[in-house]
C-alpha cells in the first residue's frame, strides 16, 4: 500500500493543490516508480485517496503515454521516431537496438532488462537521433554508442554517456563560433 | 558571421555557468525583482510590457501584456499564473535549455508576472520526459524560497508567490493551453471549448495566465533594461526582441541559436547553423516547428518575424526550423508528421481523431506504392474538412505538412501513384466485392 510507506510525500504532494484532483498525475508516477508500471490496486487505492472514483482515475491514467499499465522491462528504450529524428538516421537506431536484443518495437527480452518503444518527439530534435531510456536521454546516437549503452545498462545499471543539463551547441564551441 | 547580443542565453554561455542562485546573482539575477516588488505597481509592469511588444514564444505569438490586461480587474478570489514547459512541438528545444541551464532566469520571470497578474500560486507544467528539469526546478525554487524570493513575504515586501512544479505524462495535446489546464487539474487532457478564455476561466475556473518558458524568460531583462530598450530589438513595431530559434535536419551545426527576430532564414541556416551538411543543396524547410507548413529555398530571404513568415504562407510558431536536403522524399516526410499527428490527437473531435487516421492510411498506401491517382483529391478533400472544424489549433496543424507538401512537391506523389501503377501493384476490385 501506498499510504502507509509514502504518507509524508503523500501530504506533501496533496499540499501544492487546492483540489485534490491535481495530485492525480502526481500519485500515478509514484505508484509507477514503485512498482515500474501502474497496478489496478494502486489506482483503486490513489481514488480513495483523492476522494474520486476508479474509473476516474483510469481514464485519466490511460491518456498518458508515460504510465505503464503493464510491466516493461528495468530498461525502457525509447527512441524518437517523429520527423527531426528520422532525418538524422532514428530508423537505423531502431534496427539496430532490435538486432542487438533480438526484439521488435514494443517487446521485452527474455531476462526482462530491455523494452523497446518507439516513440513520439521528445524535444531533442538538434541532437538526434535519441532516445530516452527510464529517466535519463541519450543524444547524437551511433551505433558505437549504443553498444556501450547497451553493455554498460546491462553492467553496472547507468551509463556515463546520458546528457543534460542541456546546451547546444555547448558553451565553448557557441563561442568560438560566435 | 554577424553576431547578435545573447539576452536570454547571455549567462549559460559563460563557461562553467551552472545556474546556481550565486551564479545567478553574481549575473545581475533577481535585481528586476528587488526594482519592481512592492515599488512598481502591478499595471505598471503590465503597460511596460505591452510597450516592449513583447509576444508569446509557444506558437500563437499573442502579445503577452495584453494576454494579462484580459484579466477581470475587480476579481477578488485566487488567480493563477502557469508556466508553458511542455515543449512538445517537433523541432522545439529550446526550453529545455532554458530550465536546465538558467533555471532562475525563468523563476524570476514567473515571480514578475505573478507580481503582474496578482497571482500567489503558480505552477511549472513541464512535459513528463523533462525528468532532469523538473528535478533542477525543484533545486532551484528551494534555493530561491531559502533566499526569500519566493513564498510568503518575498524580500519583506507583503508580497507572497510559491511556485510548484507539475509534470505531465507524455501528451503533445497539453501544450494547448486550455488542455495543459485540464491536465493540470488531473484529467484527460482535452482542450476547452473557448470563450470562456482561461484570463476568466482558467485553471479550477479561476483567473489564469498560460505563458511559455521563453515569454516569461524575457520579463527579468524587459524590467531591468526598459521596454524602449526591448521594443528597439528584432522587427518592431510587430516582432521585437531575441527568438532562440531551433534549428535541425540536414545543417553543419543543428542547435539553438538566439537572434534578433527579422534575420532572414538564409541567414540563420547559412550562417548561424553552418549552412548544409553536406554538398547536398537544401530542399525544404519547416520555419516554426511540425504545425507549420513547408516552406522552399524560393523562401529563404523571408524575415524570421511573424508576419513575414505568415505571409509567406507557413508561420513563426514556435520557433523550430527544421531543414532537409535534396534527396528527402517529401511524401514520406509528411508521413512521418502525420503519423506523429495521429498518434497524438486527443480524440476529443471527429473530424480530428477520424480524419488523422483516414490521413495515415492513405498516405501510407501512398508511400507504400499502392497510391491511386484519386487519392490526392481524397486527401486535399479530408484536409478542408478537419481544418477550422476542431475545438482547438491541432486541426489547422495537422493538415499543414500534407497540404503544403501537395502544393510544392505534387509531383512527388504523382511520381509515387506513377510508379505504383507501372509496377502493377493495384488490381481491378473483384466483381461484387464489398467494402
Amino acid at each position: 500500500m501506498l499510504k502507509e510507506k509514502y504518507q509524508a510525500e503523500i501530504d506533501e504532494i496533496l499540499s501544492r493543490y487546492p483540489v485534490k484532483r491535481s495530485a492525480l498525475l502526481p500519485l500515478l508516477y509514484l505508484a509507477q516508480r514503485e512498482e515500474g508500471y501502474v497496478t489496478e490496486a494502486a489506482m483503486q487505492e490513489i481514488a480513495g485517496i483523492l476522494k474520486l472514483t476508479p474509473p476516474q482515475v483510469y481514464e485519466t491514467a490511460t491518456f498518458y503515454t508515460m504510465l505503464n499499465l503493464k510491466p516493461v522491462g528495468r530498461f525502457h528504450l525509447q527512441v524518437c521516431k517523429s520527423l527531426m529524428c528520422a532525418l538524422v538516421g532514428s530508423d537505423t537506431v531502431i534496427g539496430w537496438i532490435g538486432t542487438k536484443l533480438g526484439i521488435k518495437p514494443g517487446e521485452t527480452t527474455q531476462d526482462k532488462l530491455f523494452t523497446l518503444s518507439i516513440v513520439e518527439c521528445l524535444a531533442a530534435c538538434g541532437t538526434g537521433p535519441m532516445m530516452q531510456v527510464n529517466d535519463d536521454y541519450y543524444e547524437r546516437l551511433t551505433e558505437e554508442k549504443l553498444d556501450r549503452i547497451l553493455a554498460d545498462l546491462r553492467q553496472t545499471g547507468t551509463c556515463s554517456l546520458k546528457t543534460g543539463p542541456f546546451m547546444w551547441p555547448e558553451p565553448a564551441a557557441a563561442k568560438s563560433g560566435a | 558571421m554577424k553576431t547578435y547580443e545573447p539576452i536570454l542565453l547571455k549567462n549559460m554561455i559563460q563557461p562553467g555557468y551552472a545556474g546556481s542562485l550565486p551564479e545567478y546573482e553574481r549575473a545581475g539575477g533577481y535585481q528586476a525583482l528587488r526594482k519592481v516588488l512592492g515599488k512598481v505597481t502591478p499595471a505598471e509592469v503590465t503597460a511596460v510590457v505591452m510597450k516592449s511588444g513583447l509576444r508569446g514564444r509557444g506558437g500563437a505569438g499573442f502579445p503577452t501584456g495584453v494576454k494579462w490586461g484580459f484579466l477581470p480587474k475587480d476579481y477578488q478570489g485566487p488567480r493563477y499564473l502557469c508556466c508553458n514547459a511542455d515543449e512538445s512541438e517537433p523541432g522545439t528545444f529550446k526550453d529545455r535549455q532554458l530550465i536546465e541551464r538558467d533555471p532562475h532566469q525563468l523563476l524570476e520571470g514567473m515571480l514578475l508576472a505573478c507580481y503582474a497578474i496578482g497571482a500567489a500560486s503558480s505552477y511549472i507544467y513541464i512535459r513528463g520526459e523533462f525528468v532532469l528539469g523538473a528535478k533542477i526546478l525543484e533545486a532551484a525554487i528551494k534555493e530561491a524560497r531559502a533566499a526569500g524570493y519566493v513564498g510568503k513575504n518575498i524580500l519583506g515586501t507583503g508580497v507572497s508567490i510559491d511556485i510548484w512544479v507539475h509534470r505531465g505524462a507524455g501528451a503533445y495535446i497539453c501544450g494547448e493551453e486550455t488542455a495543459l489546464l485540464e491536465s493540470l487539474e488531473g484529467k484527460r487532457g482535452l482542450p476547452r471549448v473557448k470563450p470562456p478564455f482561461p484570463a476568466t476561466h482558467g485553471l479550477y475556473n479561476k483567473p489564469t495566465v498560460v505563458n511559455n518558458v521563453e515569454t516569461l524568460a524575457n520579463l527579468p531583462h524587459i524590467m531591468n533594461r526598459g521596454a524602449e530598450w526591448f521594443a528597439s530589438i528584432g522587427s518592431p513595431p510587430k516582432s521585437t526582441g531575441t527568438r532562440v530559434f531551433c534549428v535541425s535536419g540536414h545543417v553543419a551545426r543543428p542547435g539553438n541559436y538566439e537572434v534578433p527576430m527579422g534575420i532572414t532564414f538564409r541567414e540563420l541556416i547559412y550562417e548561424q547553423a553552418g549552412g548544409m551538411r553536406s554538398d547536398k543543396k537544401l530542399k525544404a524547410f519547416i520555419p516554426g516547428g511540425a504545425s507549420a507548413p513547408f516552406l522552399t529555398p524560393d523562401h529563404l530571404d523571408v524575415k524570421l518575424d511573424f508576419e513575414s513568415v505568415a505571409l509567406a504562407g507557413s508561420m513563426l510558431g514556435s520557433g523550430g526550423v527544421t531543414v532537409m536536403e535534396e534527396g528527402t522524399d517529401m511524401v514520406w516526410a509528411a508521413l512521418r508528421l502525420m503519423e506523429f499527428f495521429y498518434h497524438e490527437s486527443c480524440g476529443k473531435c471527429s473530424p480530428c481523431r477520424e480524419g488523422s487516421s483516414w490521413l495515415v492510411q492513405i498516405m501510407r498506401r501512398i508511400v507504400n506504392k499502392r497510391g491511386r491517382m484519386e487519392d490526392l483529391e481524397t486527401l486535399t478533400d479530408l484536409c478542408k474538412n478537419i481544418a477550422g472544424r476542431t475545438v482547438c489549433a491541432f486541426g489547422d496543424a495537422e493538415v499543414s505538412p500534407i497540404l503544403s507538401t501537395l502544393k510544392h512537391w505534387r509531383h512527388e506523389y504523382v511520381t509515387m501513384i506513377h510508379a505504383a501503377e507501372a509496377a502493377n501493384l493495384i488490381r481491378p476490385e473483384p466483381a461484387g466485392a464489398k467494402h
